[in-house]
């Protein structure tokens, strides 16, 4: 018999200077407030291989309106497509590199996070799983967190991910980022997230 | 170690949409969420170990030049999984208001005093039995703007990762016979009396230490269960 979890409750509208104190969101206006930061939106180490990108977007809420008090969490490989976390037993040469990043949103609803493209990892029977990181959304007005997988548009093996290959197909775009440019060595990808309404992201059970 | 993260657990969580909580009607999905099976992207998770932590940061009447007013208080209490076995050197983040139910944050500008002595923030890495301890001062309650003459039962944000990301849980801790429990609808999207109860501190005569802090215990339960192999059918 399992024990009753601890429920969710909402991120609420202050959290930013308890987990995101040195991010976009402009919420100590004066710069005054001094506690370090555990995680932040650069997830790139000096050891960390592979291309370095830039994923950058929107949240949205169901009027269309930007979200402003939002936090991203995202889960990710590493280029090779190994976690950093003892349940993934591989050698990981790259140790500092932890795959891990939070990202407040501003006044605009944008967030963003500095990472390498992760690269493809193993799924269920031993198929492997195009390259993808695992995006969670938490915000005033959301009681618990949402899953949301971020795919890469110039990815060949999306066509055979069994977690797209779920998705129905007039809705798989909304896990796709896009490719928007590269500068100095970063190539960067946009990725809107539509919390509710039309064109609203894909959410997972999981 | 192999965990599973039965879904049905998650029955104890609050809806997405919950009405009373009027900013969950534009917030919340509107269309059937996903089911999908956990791969190693879900069943992996961050580490953040006692490398991510200071000494001091779990004191949150020492972060500044004097003493926060406000009553003293010592949190504490075990992170355990599904099978109540501790969750050990796991990150634990808490935030909260002062003693006078206010923020130190630009959106919060509800009159009542900024504490020059009190940032609100606090973190901490569970031991090798899954503990964690607080030091802070009890948190006010304050008004918000959800419905007429709204108020927030006291509580403490808390942010805690465990084992996998699918074990990462973003809650609040409430204080015993808040006389506000009846009124939040946030404390109340959690329908299940026993799931609500979860979200409750104890106060704890035995921890308090005299003349200084009073105590109360928060054990924080996380998804995740030993996978056995008799023993897969989600109860």
């Amino acid at each position: 018999m399992s024990e009753i979890i601890t429920p969710s409750q909402t991120v609420g509208p202050f959290f930013a200077y308890g987990l995101t104190p040195k991010g976009r969101a402009k919420w100590d206006p004066n710069g005054t407030y001094r506690w370090k930061e555990t995680v932040g939106d650069n997830l790139i180490t000096p050891d960390a291989t592979g291309q370095k990108i830039r994923i950058q977007g929107q949240v949205i809420d169901g009027d269309g309106k930007p979200i402003n008090d939002c936090m991203l969490e995202i889960w990710q490989a590493d280029s090779q497509g190994r976690y950093a976390s003892p349940q993934d037993t591989r050698a990981r040469p790259n140790t500092q590199f932890k795959g891990f990043g939070r990202s407040a949103t501003d006044k605009d609803g944008v967030y963003n996070f500095d990472t390498v493209k992760p690269g493809s990892v193993p799924g269920p029977g031993g198929k492997p799983q195009a390259p993808h990181i695992v995006v969670c959304i938490y915000s005033r007005g959301m009681l618990r967190q949402v899953y949301t997988r971020l795919y890469f548009a110039d990815e060949a093996s999306n066509a055979a991910d069994p977690i797209l290959a779920l998705v129905p197909e007039d809705r798989r775009g909304t896990l796709i980022a896009h490719k928007t440019g590269v500068h100095d060595g970063v190539t960067g990808y946009r990725f809107d997230i539509r919390v509710q309404g039309a064109n609203e992201t894909v959410f997972f059970e999981v | 170690m192999s965990l599973v993260f039965p879904t049905k657990s998650l029955e104890a969580f609050p809806k997405h949409l919950s009405p009373g909580y009027k900013s969950t009607v534009k917030r919340s999905p509107s269309k059937p969420l996903i089911l999908m099976p956990h791969t190693l992207s879900e069943l992996t998770g961050p580490v953040y170990g006692h490398d991510a932590v200071q000494e001091g940061d779990n004191d949150l009447t020492k972060q500044c030049a004097g003493e926060p007013l406000g009553e003293r208080i010592i949190v504490h209490g075990q992170v355990l999984d599904e099978d109540k076995r501790p969750v050990p050197d796991t990150l634990v983040e808490i935030w909260q208001a002062n003693a006078c139910g206010r923020y130190v944050h630009l959106v919060d500008q509800h009159p009542a005093p900024l504490d020059p002595n009190f940032t609100g923030a606090g973190r901490t890495v569970t031991d090798k039995n899954g503990y964690y301890k607080f030091i802070t001062v009890k948190p006010g309650a304050y008004p918000w703007g959800n419905h007429h003459n709204a108020w927030r039962p006291n509580h403490i944000h808390f942010s805690v990762f465990g084992h996998s990301f699918l074990s990462r849980l973003v809650t609040q801790m409430y204080f015993p016979g808040d006389y506000l429990f009846p009124f939040d609808p946030i404390f109340n999207s959690v329908t299940d009396e026993k799931a609500r109860l979860r979200m409750v501190s104890t106060f704890d005569l035995d921890s308090t230490i005299p003349d200084w802090a009073l105590a109360f215990r928060f054990d924080i339960v996380l998804r995740g269960r030993e996978a056995t192999p008799l023993d897969n059918d989600e109860h």
